[in-house]
């Protein structure tokens, strides 16, 4: 691919590599030239320079700030992309995690100079346990799907060790999302759905079926994929515990309930928590995120290495294998995403205990109120009988067969008004659906005017539903093919010929 | 309230559009009996000015002594366009792009990222990152399975020269799926495990050899050859590299006659601060056959319904969110923000710049190896050559040798005994581009002194 084939527009931006000149370079960034490879045996020389650009400072600065501009971002406006949780990152947990101290220490540092970061992470368990209800937490999980896969492999070591080696299957619910049953696969179990009921909550008599000596536990999101909280939760439990299983919640949605409910009080029995989701550290475009893990009492010989300990003389130190003999083990060549859990610990400590309550209330509050208004502007909600939770899902079923306008054709359009998408066809079960999650940071007068332009897409769709087939108009690019994309694999630039 | 824009007004016009008389009413599916009574082990809020002292203070406590460890993390100098460039909000506040038309600038220098970290590698494809060097080996191992279709043993070969962490995190992630690791022991004068260390395996299915460039001991193994016995005995071969020794090192695309299969590492070097272990980011290259094994995002190009050029995430079909139970992992946020700056790094170093950043590594560890070495008592423990990094013997137990280090205000590397306790008293150090004269001298200063305490002790 060559981005100045392109018609000379002013949201296009080149490769970095059709900026290169030979012989540009930024010098000032580079150290001094040596003797090169003096010291390398001729057999393992590299013989021929990787295609890397030559470019100066300012090609670099202006090229990628060019390319961010390109990006919809929650600092330039509203994304409310369901089942990720995008509130406002505040600068200060950035500031603070670039502190020089911070930012230079080595993980392999000794102990004795890591107090202050370690006292750092130290309090951050215990806060995160006391907002989740759990016994134990284990910070090392690098995202969402790492802490699921330390939180299956924590249920599997704990019916080994008790000699239990027939309890191989992890229930999920048909909504759930597509990284538990395949968090399952990676732990060597098996996935095994279950229903879900009209109203949203997991069928008892399916699940009742579904539990038997196979059981290892079952996997939940609570509130559900669905934006509503599983009513009967306690009901859920007690057949599991009751079967022999484990209740495994995934942390997702723990934006709708934070400061109002625990997971620990539900009956769950290990959680991972997004940290890059709830505790507001940023998405980076993909990553990094942190997937803390809690654990009940029964769990806590298992969680990963290394976790934090307080010694009885007030110093802090990482405990290893010989401290938690069952362990899983290191899932991590270090002990985590330390930057992120910084920034996580920050947010806490400016939002204490008042602030961490409003979380839930608040994004529960905007995600009532605009599915109110999106109903009274002539939208479908799937459970239009139920309360939002922090998030809730529009179908557009009846848009699609009267206008055959799609979920996808309201996203794309969506974007030419100044509004990242919602997550569109998750969950699966939902057809033409929109998942739709604000966010307790986002004013009143912005879900006014994402209403608003809701309300103009469905103008649209009566008036012209062409014009919504081919939205979007004003972004850098409009609709791009997928199937080209997958068919004719173009995933490298390379060296053009002469 | 902190990041809640509300006003009272605000609440009261919201509840009556909803129709319920408070928020709290909002709450009323959730049985009473499990409602939060107390949050009080969690402290009062702060203020940013409060937050902001208190994060000053804990982040001097721990002082800035003069690093000298590697071991898979390393200091280097990252110039101050790429982290003024990364934390933009428009890329630090987006997410996955899986809205394409809005994501052009992520999409685009993902594309940019793949295609530097497949040249520098001498594969053909990259994906968008995974979560860290041990992860990627892990997945590896785990793709090895997939795409070495005429092996059944699920058996992979893992050296001790290979970083123990990386051992670790491969054994507890992927035995859970029924793969068997088997250890490869190394030469005690050379540090390097040599295709002698394989013959226990000439006859049998092997499904993968893992080889780690430079070693764990920072020692550059003999990659042709235990390629070519790899390829001969049916077997993938996993490379596990440093992206900054790429630009002297042979690339493992050309290593053997044919090339390693799957190349892994931990792009830190690359842009990523220290950090206390994180966050960092994992690479993962290999052939275009195997494209489809392949764990992570991948971002392709493409072209609109103008028929002009753009970016999306592409081969979707190998992933969680579509395949789910099926997925070749489940993987789904990774480090994207750190992959960024990996790109932006490598933008500014350029080829030339990576090569003077590697020579400039290996000549301030030769120097600082060549002036511990003249204090009596310390040695080098192997023969070969290495990149940045060498073990070194002493004839005192480092622990104690470090602490005494630690009070001079040097962080003197990493103490081998608790994870290979037949070498003895083992030191592994690392001296990259940052390090001066000047710090290399305090080290050899601090070092004699130490050695002297420890011996009076």
């Amino acid at each position: 691919m060559k981005m100045s084939d392109a018609s000379p527009k002013s949201l296009r931006e080149k490769l970095i590599f059709e900026h290169s000149r030979p012989g540009r370079g930024a010098r000032g960034q580079w150290p001094r030239a040596e003797s090169a490879g003096a010291g390398v045996p001729e057999a393992l020389r590299r013989t021929r320079r990787p295609l890397l650009p030559e470019v100066s400072e300012l090609d670099v600065v202006r090229h990628y700030t060019r390319l961010s501009q390109l990006n919809f971002s929650i600092d330039t406006h509203f994304y409310p992309l369901g089942s990720c949780t995008m509130k406002y990152n505040p600068k200060a947990c950035n500031a603070a995690a670039l502190l020089p101290g911070f930012l230079a220490r080595h993980p392999l540092a000794p102990v004795s100079q890591a107090q202050g970061f370690l006292s750092c992470m130290y309090e951050l368990q215990e806060m995160l346990k006391a907002v989740t209800g759990m016994r134990g937490v284990a910070l090392s999980p690098l995202a969402g799907a790492h802490g699921e896969f330390a939180g299956v492999a924590m249920i599997r070591a704990y019916h080994r060790a008790r000699g239990d080696l027939k309890r191989n299957e992890i229930i999920v619910p048909e909504a759930a999302h597509g990284t538990n049953p395949a968090t399952a696969t990676m732990c060597g179990c098996v996935a095994r759905e279950v229903a879900v009921d009209a109203d949203g909550d997991v069928d008892l008599a399916a699940l009742r079926a579904a539990v038997g000596p196979a059981t290892a536990g079952i996997m939940l999101t609570n509130p559900s994929t669905l934006g509503v909280f599983e009513r009967r939760i306690e009901e859920v439990a007690r057949i599991v515990h009751e079967a022999g299983g484990l209740l495994y919640y995934d942390g997702a949605n723990l934006n709708a309930i934070l400061g109002k409910v625990r997971p620990g009080d539900m009956g769950f029995d290990v959680i991972h928590m997004n940290l890059h989701k709830t505790f507001s550290t940023p998405h980076g475009g993909g990553g990094p995120g942190a997937g803390a893990v809690g654990v009940s009492t029964r769990l806590l010989p298992f969680l990963p290495l290394p976790v934090v300990s307080r010694e009885p003389d007030g110093s802090y130190r990482w405990l290893e294998e010989k401290d938690l003999p069952q362990s899983i083990g290191r899932l991590t060549g270090f002990g985590g995403n330390a930057g992120v859990l910084l920034r996580a610990y920050v947010y806490m400590r400016m939002l204490g205990r008042e602030g961490m309550r409003r979380v839930g209330e608040f994004a529960t509050l905007n995600a009532n109120y605009l599915s109110a208004l999106l109903q009274k502007a002539g939208y479908d909600a799937a459970f239009p009988e139920r309360r939002a939770s922090h998030e809730f899902i529009l179908t557009l079923k009846r848009l699609n067969q009267q206008y055959g306008v799609t979920a996808m054709d309201v996203a794309k359009r969506l974007l030419d008004l100044g509004f990242h998408a919602p997550t569109t066809y998750f969950p699966l079960l939902i057809s033409e659906c929109l998942l739709i999650e604000p966010t307790e940071t986002e004013s009143k007068e912005t879900l006014d005017a994402f209403v608003r332009a809701m309300a103009q897409i469905l103008r649209e769709a009566r008036e012209d539903p062409e014009h919504l087939h081919r939205a979007p108009y004003t972004m850098p690019v409009r609709r791009l093919d997928d199937v080209r994309a997958a068919k004719e694999l173009d995933l490298v630039y390379t060296r053009p010929a002469g | 309230m902190p990041f809640i824009p509300h006003t009272d007004d605000d609440v009261r016009e919201m509840l009556a559009v909803i129709g319920v008389p408070s928020v709290e009413a909002l709450f009323d599916e959730i049985p009473a009996n499990l409602r939060v009574k107390s949050l009080a082990e969690v402290p009062e809020g702060l203020s940013e000015l409060e937050v902001m002292q208190l994060m000053g203070e804990r982040s001097r406590a721990d002082g800035r002594a003069k690093c000298f460890i590697g071991a898979g993390a390393y200091e280097h100098h990252i110039p101050a366009a790429v982290w003024s460039t990364v934390t933009r909000g428009e890329f630090y506040s987006a997410y996955t792009p899986y809205q394409a038309e809005a994501s052009q600038g992520t999409l685009q220098t993902i594309y940019e990222y793949q295609s530097m970290m497949a040249s520098l590698t001498g594969m053909q494809v990259s994906n968008a990152s995974l979560y860290d060097g041990a992860t990627a080996v892990a997945e590896a191992a785990l793709m090895a399975v997939r795409a070495n279709r005429r092996s059944k043993s699920q058996r992979i070969l893992l050296p001790r020269t290979l970083h123990p962490h990386y051992r670790s995190v491969a054994v507890a992630t992927a035995s859970n799926q029924g793969l068997r690791f088997e250890e490869l022991p190394y030469d005690r004068a050379t540090g390097q495990f040599g295709v002698g260390a394989l013959g226990g395996f000439e006859a049998q299915d092997t499904t993968a050899l893992v080889i780690q460039q430079p070693n764990f001991f920072g020692v550059l193994e003999d990659v042709d050859a235990l390629t070519d016995w790899a390829h001969a005995h049916g077997a993938l071969v996993i490379a596990v590299v440093n992206p900054i020794s790429l630009a002297v090192l042979k690339p493992p695309g050309q290593w053997g006659a044919k090339g390693a299969d799957i190349v892994v590492g931990d792009g830190q070097p690359l842009g990523c601060p220290l950090s206390s272990g994180g966050p960092y980011f994992g690479f993962m290259t290999t052939r275009m056959e195997h494209v489809r094994q392949m764990p992570g995002r991948i971002v392709g190009g493409t072209v609109d319904l103008d028929g002009r050029p753009g970016f999306t995430l592409t081969l979707q079909a190998r992933e969680q969110h579509i395949r789910r139970a099926k997925a070749t992992s489940n993987i789904c946020t990774n480090q994207g923000l750190l992959m960024m700056a990996g790109t932006v790094y490598l933008a500014l170093m350029g080829a030339e710049g990576l090569e003077r950043v590697a020579t400039a590594c290996m000549a301030r560890t030769e120097q600082l190896t060549q002036s511990l070495c003249s204090i009596a008592g310390v040695r080098r423990a192997f023969s070969r050559p290495v990149f940045h990094e060498i073990v070194l013997t002493l004839d005192r137990p480092v622990a104690a040798v470090l602490s005494a280090l630690a009070e001079r205000g040097i962080q003197g590397g990493l103490d081998l005994s608790e994870y290979y306790p037949e070498l003895g008293n083992a030191l592994l150090i690392c001296a990259t581009e940052t390090k001066s004269q000047a710090d290399i001298d305090a080290y050899a200063r601090a070092m004699s002194e130490a050695l002297r305490a420890v011996r009076a002790a």
